[in-house]
């Protein structure tokens, strides 16, 4: 079996799989439950300062997109930081890390951006003898309101100089958590990176509405009427994660800064790839939310067998493999040619590919052959976009046939050429060389 | 007190009454909301969808299972009735596994289709319970059509006549509407009076009056009618039923399965119906299996279904076949019956011989089987009475109609079972109806409308 052992900005845990500050991570009672279920660390959900906690709705704090068969797939929260005291907090992060000592405890924290404010934190929170620090830049609701969290992770130069703060005020590893709500990812950790963060994680949750009531008009979840904006996550957000979490792996100013991945993982898939995108651990909630705790079983063995598998014995082996091949589209080979074809043993004759292509897309594929109901890929039309693959039920029913050199494309009549030819050079180019 | 099955004789009270509550209830149990729900999301959105094609009415069903996916259960209603208003019987009675579901491409992918008629009764269940009316009478264009029997075919025509504005009258001989709707098909595929409440809904729509225990040839005739009426649609039905033609077939115990059918139909307490202790039914149709599940729910010990050609030739799905089985039916090949043995004028025992294809043609061999019956019903197929349309061109004596539906008398249409290729289905009959009513619509009118 694979070693699965990791360690994440200088913090050591017996697997890469860390539940991400939120709910499951509210109090010794779930963390020692993820503990025991094999879980490798957690995020413990974000602390505030002392004082009267914040205090949560009383009504809907989730709503939810639902898939085929009420799969969820999306979930949005309103729920704040932490509403329980200060004090309890520590003690039993304190108690839970002497109870676990190998699993990672790393604390979030949110408090106002002021430096006296984390001066008076970072202390009580290394005295729990707690393995890192968690800056939540992120929470996109009711926090942003108060100056804090996304209002935080949407201005870079305050990410650096809370993030300076805080190395200069702790030895504890400082963990910078982003924001997906703005324009440009590379920005704010950028900013984390100058600050001395030790590593950045994301993403934290978008803005969203998940739905509205039609009967009062209102967003839903609906507190006594009215909605608000929360926080987007599930499977629905891992694409967005995936790419923000490249373009930190591949930027040159941020190369080499540890990147915990977070977004929509719900199996040892998907972590793989925020791994093989450059994260050098990953961080589930959503489906921990939706499943419990038990799903990190089946990541832990399918990580192991996929590494066996593959031949790798430690994750660095493969985590950021897959970062030089994130490129920008200009760099693509233009003389990559690939045809659909599908495999008419597995047509089960649905059409969908086919009303796809020619309502939609290149009107390359014929609905009947010989009088019959037969779907077929023309290939003097076929551009190899793709989409008759994606709306196909059936899995590898269609295959994108790459086109070998010498062969003639029957689209534009020409021959394959085995060359590399991108954009950049190319003749209807007007800034080409 | 229950009798017993091992009582001799024809008798009634075989059962317990709880015995015939649950034998006589719906086959299938309708699909709650989130089981439609969950069904539903199994459809593809087929391109031409292939159960569109496979359904004779041709509904769109891809469309109406989507509009359940989305909660607009009423709006997948409509699609149903929009192309047949008998979608609510349709989708208890229709041999959707040799229709719509055997086409579907989940069936084709994983062996297992969309419940389609199950989800189409869910959604015209809703419609008929909430007594949501989609149509509306037109304003009249003053035409008068008379229709012959209240069937499917009849009132599905009837119903798209007066959608379009017409004045309708429907004949028929029965005291009650219906067709086979009502007094064919098994008590268990039309529960709580299914049938009548279908056909009231339907006749809501209005401008439709139903004469009740007016039979052609003996109340009137076709000339009448051509006299009286713009025009005439037939959905006679078939009102003949094929015989034996051996000895002893008026004895004691021999009965037409359709009239067996139908007095279950019409019995509200099943205890009632008596019925004999060693049961043979006689045919490959859905009648022979119809007869023989009831009779078996009415307490007979032994039924058997005898059939003169092998399993892939009889009338009945396969998936009913295995339902006559699952209730403890006997279903028996290649026995073609001989002789009617009776003792004191009743039925005692039938003598079948064994036959086999012998190049394409079926031949009796030298062996022979002999069953004890103290009741047979024959299930043997039904013909048309044409004496009344003798006028009419026929073909393999069913009416012969063209492609809308129009006989040889320019001024009479037909459908259902009574034309030539009739295939003995409601969804056939509600269509073959529709598609009637939009041709004298289309020919009464001219290019008007």
């Amino acid at each position: 079996m694979a070693d699965l052992r990791n360690k994440f900005a200088g913090i050591k845990s017996p697997n890469p799989f860390w539940l991400a500050s939120a709910p499951p991570t509210d109090k010794a009672y779930n963390v020692e439950r993820a503990f025991k279920a094999g879980w490798g660390g957690v995020m413990w959900k974000t602390l505030g300062e002392d004082g009267p906690p914040v205090v949560n709705v009383n009504g809907p704090r989730y709503g939810a997109i639902f898939g085929g068969d009420r799969r969820l797939i999306g979930l949005n929260n309103i729920e704040l930081i932490t509403d329980r005291p200060l004090q309890l907090n520590l003690q039993e992060i304190k108690q839970v890390k002497k109870n676990w000592p190998d699993r990672a405890v790393v604390v979030s924290l949110m408090v106002p951006c002021e430096e006296d404010a984390w001066k008076t934190i970072l202390p009580v929170v290394e005295a729990t003898g707690a393995d890192g620090i968690e800056l939540n830049f992120g929470c996109p609701h009711g926090m942003s309101e108060r100056g804090m969290g996304a209002a935080v992770g949407q201005v870079p130069e305050y990410i650096e100089m809370v993030t300076r703060w805080c190395k200069a005020n702790t030895n504890m590893p400082v963990i910078v958590k982003l924001t997906p709500n703005i324009t440009d990812i590379r920005y704010p950790a950028r900013a984390a990176h100058k600050g001395g963060a030790d590593a950045v994680s994301l993403i934290n949750t978008i803005n969203s509405i998940t739905s509205v009531n039609l009967d009062i008009f209102a967003p839903e979840p609906t507190i006594d009427g009215k909605g608000t904006h929360g926080g987007y996550c599930g499977a629905a957000v891992k694409p967005i994660a995936l790419n923000m979490v490249a373009e930190i792996a591949r930027d040159a100013q941020t190369k080499g800064l540890p990147i915990s991945g977070i977004g929509g993982i719900e199996n040892w898939r998907g972590a793989a790839e925020f791994m093989a995108l450059g994260a050098g651990n990953v961080q589930v909630c959503t489906a921990a939310m939706i499943y419990g705790f038990k799903i990190v079983e089946e990541m832990i063995s399918g990580l192991s067998n996929w590494m066996d598998e593959k031949g790798y014995n430690s994750i660095d082996e493969f985590v950021g493999k897959a970062v030089p091949n994130v490129t920008d589209w200009q760099f693509l080979n233009l003389n990559h040619i690939t045809k659909a074809r599908i495999n008419q043993d597995l047509c089960i004759s649905c059409g969908r590919c086919y009303i796809a292509c020619e309502d939609t897309s290149h009107q390359a594929i014929m609905a009947t052959k010989d009088g019959e109901r037969h779907f077929e890929i023309m290939e003097d039309e076929c551009v190899g976009c793709n989409l008759c693959v994606n709306t196909c039920p059936i899995e590898n029913c269609i295959d994108m046939v790459v086109l070998k050199t010498g062969e003639i494309d029957e689209r534009t009549g020409e021959k394959v050429s085995g060359d590399y030819a991108n954009w950049t050079e190319h003749k209807n180019n007007p800034g080409a060389a | 007190m229950a009798r017993g099955q091992s009582e001799k004789r024809i008798l009634s009270n075989r059962l317990e009454p709880n015995d015939y509550i649950k034998g006589f209830c719906d086959l299938h149990s309708p699909l709650d909301q989130h089981e439609a729900l969950v069904e539903a999301e199994r459809c593809l959105f087929c391109y031409d969808a292939p159960c569109q094609t496979a359904c004779p009415a041709e509904i769109d069903v891809a469309l109406f299972i989507r509009e359940i996916t989305t909660n607009n259960t009423l709006g997948a209603a409509k699609t149903i009735f929009d192309q047949n208003i008998f979608g609510g019987m349709c989708a208890r009675v229709c041999p959707v596994e040799i229709l719509c579901e055997q086409a579907c491409v989940r069936q084709t992918s994983e062996g297992k289709p969309v419940k389609i008629g199950q989800l189409q009764r869910f959604a015209t269940d809703l419609a008929m319970n909430e007594d949501k009316q989609f149509y509306r009478s037109q304003s009249s264009t003053g035409k008068k059509i008379a229709i012959i029997g209240a069937g499917p075919a009849g009132i599905s025509c009837a119903h798209r006549l007066s959608m379009l504005g017409h004045e309708v009258e429907i004949f028929d001989a029965k005291p009650k509407s219906g067709g086979l709707n009502e007094y064919g098909i098994a008590a268990y595929k039309s529960v709580n009076d299914f049938a009548q409440k279908e056909i009231n809904y339907i006749l809501k729509i209005g401008n439709i009056k139903i004469h009740h225990n007016k039979a052609l040839g003996q109340d009137f005739t076709l000339k009448e009618l051509e006299n009286n009426y713009d025009a005439i649609f037939l959905g006679l039905g078939l009102g003949d039923v094929n015989n034996l033609n051996i000895k002893n077939e008026s004895a004691k115990g021999v009965e037409d399965a359709i009239d067996f059918i139908a007095k279950l139909r019409q019995e509200h307490d099943k205890s009632k119906i008596p019925i004999g202790q060693d049961i043979v039914v006689i045919g490959g149709g859905m009648s022979a299996i119809d007869a023989a599940i009831q009779a078996k729910l009415l307490g007979a010990q032994n039924v058997t279904i005898c059939y003169r050609r092998g399993k892939e030739q009889m009338g009945a799905s396969e998936y009913e076949q295995q339902l006559a089985t699952s209730k403890g039916v006997v279903i028996k090949h290649w026995l073609s019956p001989k002789k009617i043995k009776t003792k004191h004028g009743k039925l005692a025992s039938v003598k079948f011989n064994y036959t086999e294809l012998k190049n394409g043609k079926l031949m009796d061999i030298n062996q022979s089987l002999t069953l004890k019956a103290d009741q047979l019903f024959k299930a043997i197929g039904q013909n048309l009475i044409s004496e009344s349309i003798s006028e009419l061109q026929l073909k393999s004596k069913r009416i012969l109609v063209d492609d809308n539906m129009q006989t040889s008398n320019k001024k009479i249409w037909a459908g259902g079972d009574c034309i030539f290729g009739g295939d003995d289905l409601t969804v056939t009959a509600s269509a073959n109806g529709r598609d009637a009513a939009i041709d004298i619509n289309k020919k009464l009118l001219g290019g008007a409308k």
